[in-house]
């Protein structure tokens, strides 16, 4: 492991995505659009047959699909380094694969955490109460959330050689994962085998995990999964990812 | 004991076999082509050695490491300027170097100092704050053989570094590679597809379709050779072709840009009598002293395609098929 080799790629993806301006906006507007627009309209039907308000109940799950977005999308950049060859650059320097792999991973970690938290502060707004110890306690779950996504991301990175080929991914697993994840509604709702979905998906319990800090408790739209459950099914989940994208980068 | 060792490369690339068998040495502060048509495998043995792929068999050794069992130990002690342009366009120069530096382990000083002087050489000091989007193919070049430099490694790895480039760029990075490696000493191992370029190695590897066909200096090649080649353009070269091997007892080679060549021993003396022999137009006619084109052609049977070199009037003329 080397520390300054895994500092400067983290500074690259740092720069990158500041540097790129439509992804800083797409970044701020969707979570905006899905609370405002889709939220909005829905909060009408819904209220009237549940306790809290659905645009509250829709934070946790616009903080994990931001998570998600941005954690997956931070992986492109592995296809991208591949397909423009800097990915080599980095793979025939005397720096372990581990390292590669672990800046890669911070980089996309901290720029998920750093987007999923900036929505707290839109909890005021809709009426939810975020205090210091909510914020602390979702920092570290964002952390943990986003740390298992990047790591998946990065696994199925490592084994596209092409940028459509991650646009396929991005629909077929990133979309039905957001979907599937109790972010829009409770999953205890759906259908047989769509909750059998749910179950494997990390991201149904990094939103549980969320709607129990974030969400009054009790109530139809109230987490739905025991919090310790949520936490060490996604611990396991991204200490396999990282195991096997680790190993994913060997050469051929 | 030499600082690059190589024995009986082989690498298959799902039932495509881009080596087969290949084997050679090279001295320290050599400088050392592999010179071959594109396809021929120099891409895939530079890639084997700097450890991005594993033979299918066969051994390779880079400053006394195993490029399979030391990979880490060969990494530190080579630099690679790819055949593709391998920089961050998102990315100032600048900062494409420094992550160099810092993926290499060097510290904030260091990294500054052989910045500088990288930038001193290459000449890009004024356009180092600059994103690497900006530059021309020339200038991206340049700033990946200083990216390649940073670290001193001991074997510099250069595949292709001068394709897609202008003939004028092309000379100025081998004037610069040139004057660095007198400054530094370095090991050089250099592949091509341009003959003209070769002839800067000590010692040059013909390679085609995966094998040495030649191992030796450019002098000793061309000695090897003995004789002129006569480059001919006619009328109708088949029947030159029956008239030269019938009348003078001469094997001519078709050329795939059109015309034939054949070899003499001395050309002066038989060009005239070519022209009072032959029934056919004799359009163009040019004599070559042995060039590494010339060797290319003698030990393949095809021409060395895309070579730039100076290359006989005649055959430069014919178009392509
Ligand atoms: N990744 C690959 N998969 C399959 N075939 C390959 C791959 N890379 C190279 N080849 C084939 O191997 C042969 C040698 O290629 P290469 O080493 O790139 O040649 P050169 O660098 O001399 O032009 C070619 O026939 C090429 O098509
Ligand atoms: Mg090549």
């Amino acid at each position: 492991m080397s520390y300054r080799a895994a500092y400067v790629i983290v500074l690259r993806e740092f720069k990158r995505f500041f540097r790129q301006r439509g992804r800083l906006v797409t970044t701020i507007a969707r979570p905006l659009i899905w609370l405002f627009i889709v939220g909005a309209g829905l909060t009408k039907i819904i209220d009237a047959r549940s306790h809290g308000s659905y645009m509250q109940f829709m934070l946790p799950g616009v903080v994990g699909m931001t998570i998600l977005f941005s954690s997956i999308f931070s992986t492109i950049s592995v296809v991208w380094d591949r397909e423009f060859g800097f990915l080599r650059e980095m793979l025939v320097a005397p720096v372990s694969r581990v390292t590669i792999v672990i800046g890669k991973l911070f980089a996309g970690t901290s720029l998920s955490v750093l987007q999923g938290m900036a929505l707290l502060f839109i909890a005021p707004f809709i009426g939810l109460g975020v205090g210091v110890k909510e914020a602390f306690i979702m920092f570290f779950l964002t952390a943990l959330v986003s740390f298992s996504l990047t790591a998946f991301g990065l696994f199925i990175a490592a084994h596209l050689t092409s940028l459509e080929g991650f646009n396929v991914i991005m629909n077929f697993i990133v979309l039905p994962m957001f979907f599937l994840s109790g972010a829009l509604y409770p999953v205890g709702n759906l259908p047989a085998f769509l909750r059998w979905v749910t179950f494997i998906n990390p991201l149904t319990y990094g939103v549980d995990a969320f709607k129990h800090v974030l969400l009054p408790s009790g109530g139809a739209l109230a987490a739905e999964f025991p919090f310790v459950l949520d936490v060490i099914y996604v611990g396991v989940f991204a200490a396999a990812m990282t195991l096997f994208s680790a190993r994913a980068f060997e050469r051929r | 004991m030499p600082i690059i060792e190589v024995k009986d490369l082989v690498k298959n690339y799902n039932g495509i076999e881009a080596v087969r068998g290949v084997s050679f040495c090279v001295e320290e502060g050599e400088t050392f082509g592999f010179l071959g048509p594109n396809g021929a495998g120099k891409t895939t043995t530079i890639s084997i050695l700097c450890t991005l792929l594993s033979p299918t068999s066969g051994r390779a050794f880079v400053n006394g490491c195993d490029c399979m069992k030391e990979p880490h130990g060969v990494r530190s002690s080579i630099g690679l300027v790819f055949q593709e342009v391998t920089l961050d366009n998102e990315l100032t120069a600048y900062e494409n170097l420094k992550f160099h530096c810092y993926l290499y382990g060097m510290t904030r000083h260091m990294a500054e100092e052989r910045i500088d002087e990288m930038f001193e050489v290459v000449g890009l000091g004024d356009r180092r704050n600059d994103f690497v989007r900006t530059f021309s193919g020339g200038m991206k070049r340049r700033l990946e053989v200083a990216r390649g430099l940073l670290h001193r490694p001991k074997v510099l790895f250069l595949d292709e570094p001068t394709l897609g480039l202008d003939p004028q760029t092309r000379s100025h990075v081998w004037q610069f590679i040139g004057e660095l490696k007198k400054k530094e000493g370095n090991t050089v191992f250099m592949t091509t597809h341009y003959m003209d370029e070769a002839e800067v190695c000590d010692r040059i590897a013909i390679i085609d379709n995966g094998r040495i066909i030649a191992c030796e200096s450019p002098e000793g090649l061309k000695s090897s050779l003995k004789g002129d080649t006569v480059y001919l353009r006619t009328s109708d070269d088949g029947l030159a072709e029956k008239e030269l091997l019938g009348k003078f007892g001469f094997r001519p080679m078709r050329l795939e840009s059109g015309g034939l060549a054949i070899v003499v021993e001395n050309g002066e003396k038989v060009i005239p009598r070519l022209f009072d022999g032959l029934t056919v137009t004799v359009r163009a006619v040019n004599l070559k002293r042995p060039s590494l084109d010339d060797v290319f052609l003698r030990m393949t049977g095809k021409e060395m395609r895309d070579s730039n070199g100076d290359r006989p009037a005649g055959s430069q003329a014919g178009g392509r098929k």
